[in-house]
């Protein structure tokens, strides 16, 4: 038999059921929820007479409603602050684990599974939310899905599901200085496209994916539905398990014993067949900057925005003189002489401590440019926060002119009052540069923490490998 | 769920790819804790000048007179065409909530994003995937004349031009089923509950380390 992989093995231990036609009806260990897509869910298992199937398997948190700012007048948006309660009531009615919004390890839904060891490898994961691809980064299943499968889940604990093909994005090579995992997945749907993974799950691989922290393992899985793919996975190895000892909710003792011994084995056999594979080379890799409204819109720092003249496709064409219109760019103009409005450091992408220390490096000891009206930092979680001012960074923000705010999904997507203003210009590490994403008629720039920063103190991109 | 079986309408071509959930239903509207109601916002921020905010009423807004569900020969419109990567971008099952709730019965395009593309079998609204080529013609027939409608015949697998060729499409035998039954899923996969426990008791003894009432938290 053929080797197995990594895609394959975690499919296999999860079936219920499968059809002749490969219908799967896949067992699901974990399901973390918010408030935003699991209300209706909730009032049609009401509807139908059903109960959660497990609770113990449920984690709630509420992250892309809540405001940033003080809490301590709850929410001042009356419909939000509805949604917010539905998830409160709807926890308590049924039993289900939530760290509430004034709950000190509240944060946004991807940071906090793997913080609190609730993802774990070997497992199959789900949220009503897209980015869950996130949890992969530890070795586990962990899958994105709409809220009529969420209710699905809570009522079965499984997934009807079709297996998808594998895909190998092997970056070999090591990362050069200043060039980090947000660049190198931004670099992978630059080259493959947004739609290039759908249908698959990415196994990224390699050198370079091996050198990369879990913290950067997470920044690479989380994206890898903006190139299509549901799910993003990196094989177990020591980092893996090194992140999740101690963690609160982790196994612990002659448990966690066991675990350890099992989890090496979920990674992709040598001799596994992919039915696609994607090189990449680590070594020439710089940092990026997205021009457009599609995270496939990315250049080199040390590029320019492209012209669409050069564009033979004429969707594509169409697609880039519409994007940007809407972003306010001319074709040929360097990349660093795009000067930002705002700075935004945060997103379930690039929230977690690592990133907040790689942004406060390139800020201490300066002040923010005077073009940038505005720089927020919003940490991943409660837990991110207070290790970051137990570090000090708040200080180091807060003296260059950032806003230290509370955790939450913030201005991602600005569905907390968290936005840009139309056509004001962001430096963002978060995930989607889509029209209107951040804000009606918001300008996104999609880039890496330090490389947000440094923009944020010159008033313009800048390569940050010439500025630390 | 309703039945799908045969549906005949007037089709709305919209000619751009990589359209996202963002653009589909944009996040304000998301606040709802309802699953209907969102028509009216539906590509809120193409089909108004102003800027949309939930309750609002729509009626009164000015709206975009190049945006393709405001011309009139698009009004009434109940199949959309559109082009690759449709409906990428977030899991937000409100944009096919929006598209159902504004009068679409289907969706055509060469290719669509996973999630949404699951999320459309669950609300009875089949997204109908062609070769590119196919739709390109599509579009060119529908950009030529006015009212132009198509049957989509979910039984057969074909769409029924105007002139009445059929072309024929490739869909999942089990979510047609789905479609054509009107079937509740959960039901469904309710009726394996005995296979689920079995599943569940025997992982709870080989990796026990999966079941949280057994770990530290």
């Amino acid at each position: 038999m053929a080797g197995r992989t990594l895609y394959d093995k975690l499919w296999d231990d999860h079936v219920v059921h499968a059809d002749a036609d490969g219908t799967t009806l896949l067992y699901i260990d974990r399901h973390l929820v918010h408030e935003v897509t699991s209300p209706q869910a909730f009032e049609g298992l009401r509807l139908a007479g059903r109960r959660p199937w497990r609770t113990d398997s449920l984690l709630a948190v509420p992250d892309h409603n809540v405001p940033t700012t003080d809490r301590a007048g709850g929410i001042a948006d009356a419909i939000a602050r509805v949604q917010v309660e539905a998830l409160d009531t709807n926890c308590a009615a049924y039993g289900i684990t939530e760290f509430a919004m004034c709950d000190p390890r509240q944060g946004i839904v991807h940071v906090i599974g793997p913080e609190q060891g609730f993802t774990l490898p070997g497992m199959t994961i789900v949220c009503g939310d897209s980015h869950t691809s996130t949890h992969g980064a530890v070795g586990a299943l962990a899958l994105g899905i709409g809220t009529s499968d969420v209710e699905h889940v809570l009522a079965t604990q499984s997934l009807v599901l079709k297996k998808s093909r594998n895909l190998l994005v092997q970056v070999e090579g090591t990362l050069g200085h200043g060039v980090t995992a947000k660049d190198l997945a931004l670099a992978v749907i630059g080259e493959i496209g947004t739609a290039g993974a759908t249908g698959h799950t990415i196994e990224f691989a390699g050198e370079a994916v091996r050198a990369l922290s879990v913290e950067g393992r997470m920044t690479l899985c989380n994206m890898a539905i903006e190139a299509g793919a549901r799910s993003g996975l990196v094989a177990v190895d020591e980092r893996t398990i090194e992140y999740l000892r101690d963690r609160p909710l982790a196994p612990k003792g002659a448990l966690w014993d066991r675990a350890v011994r099992a989890w090496p084995a979920l990674h992709s056999d040598p001799d596994a067949v992919f039915d696609r594979v994607v090189h990449l080379d680590a070594g020439v890799l710089r940092p990026q900057v997205s021009w457009g409204t599609s995270p496939e819109m990315v250049v080199a720092v040390d590029g320019r925005v492209p012209d669409p003249q050069a564009e033979e496709d004429p969707v594509r064409r169409e697609g880039m003189r519409r994007a940007l219109r809407y972003m306010g760019l001319e074709p040929g103009t360097p990349i660093t002489e795009i000067r930002p409005d705002k700075v935004f450091i945060g997103s379930c992408t690039n929230s977690r401590i690592e990133d907040l220390r790689a942004a406060a490096a390139l800020v201490r000891g300066r002040r923010l440019a005077p073009g940038v009206r505005r720089a927020l930092v919003v940490p991943g979680s409660g837990l991110v926060k207070r290790q970051a001012e137990a570090e000090g960074l708040d200080r180091v923000f807060r003296d260059a002119g950032f806003e230290w705010r509370e955790p939450g999904c913030s201005m991602c997507l600005g569905m907390n009052p968290d936005r840009l203003e139309p056509g004001e210009r962001c430096a963002s590490t978060s995930n989607r540069n889509f029209e209107g994403r951040q804000g009606p008629g918001g300008r996104t720039h999609l880039v890496g923490p330090a490389m947000a920063a440094a923009a944020a103190i010159h008033g313009h991109f800048v390569d940050v490998r010439e500025f630390d | 769920m309703e039945k799908f079986e045969t549906f005949t309408g007037p089709v709305a071509a919209l000619d751009r790819a990589n359209v996202d959930t963002d653009a589909i239903i944009p996040k304000q509207f998301l606040k709802s804790i309802r699953r209907t109601g969102f028509g009216p916002y539906l590509f809120d921020e193409w089909r108004y000048l102003d800027h949309g905010e939930p309750g609002m009423d729509c009626a009164a807004r000015p709206r975009n007179p190049d945006f393709i569900l405001n011309l009139p020969r698009y009004r009434g419109a109940q199949i959309l065409l559109a082009r690759d990567n449709f409906g990428c971008g977030s899991s937000r099952e409100h944009a096919v909530w929006a598209l159902s709730d504004y009068g679409f019965r289907v969706v055509i395009a060469p290719s669509f994003a996973d999630i949404f593309f699951n999320n459309c079998f669950k609300n009875g609204v089949p997204p109908i995937t062609l070769p590119g080529a196919v739709v390109d013609r599509l579009f060119r027939e529908v950009g030529a004349r006015e009212g132009y409608r198509l049957t989509v015949d979910l039984r057969a697998q074909v769409l029924v031009t105007p002139e009445g060729e059929a072309i024929a499409f490739e869909i999942d035998p089990f979510r047609r089923h789905c479609l054509l039954e009107g079937l509740d899923e959960i039901g469904l996969s309710l009726r394996r509950a005995e296979e689920i426990r079995a599943y569940e008791s025997r992982r709870r003894d080989e990796t026990p380390w999966l079941f949280p009432e057994r770990c530290g938290g």
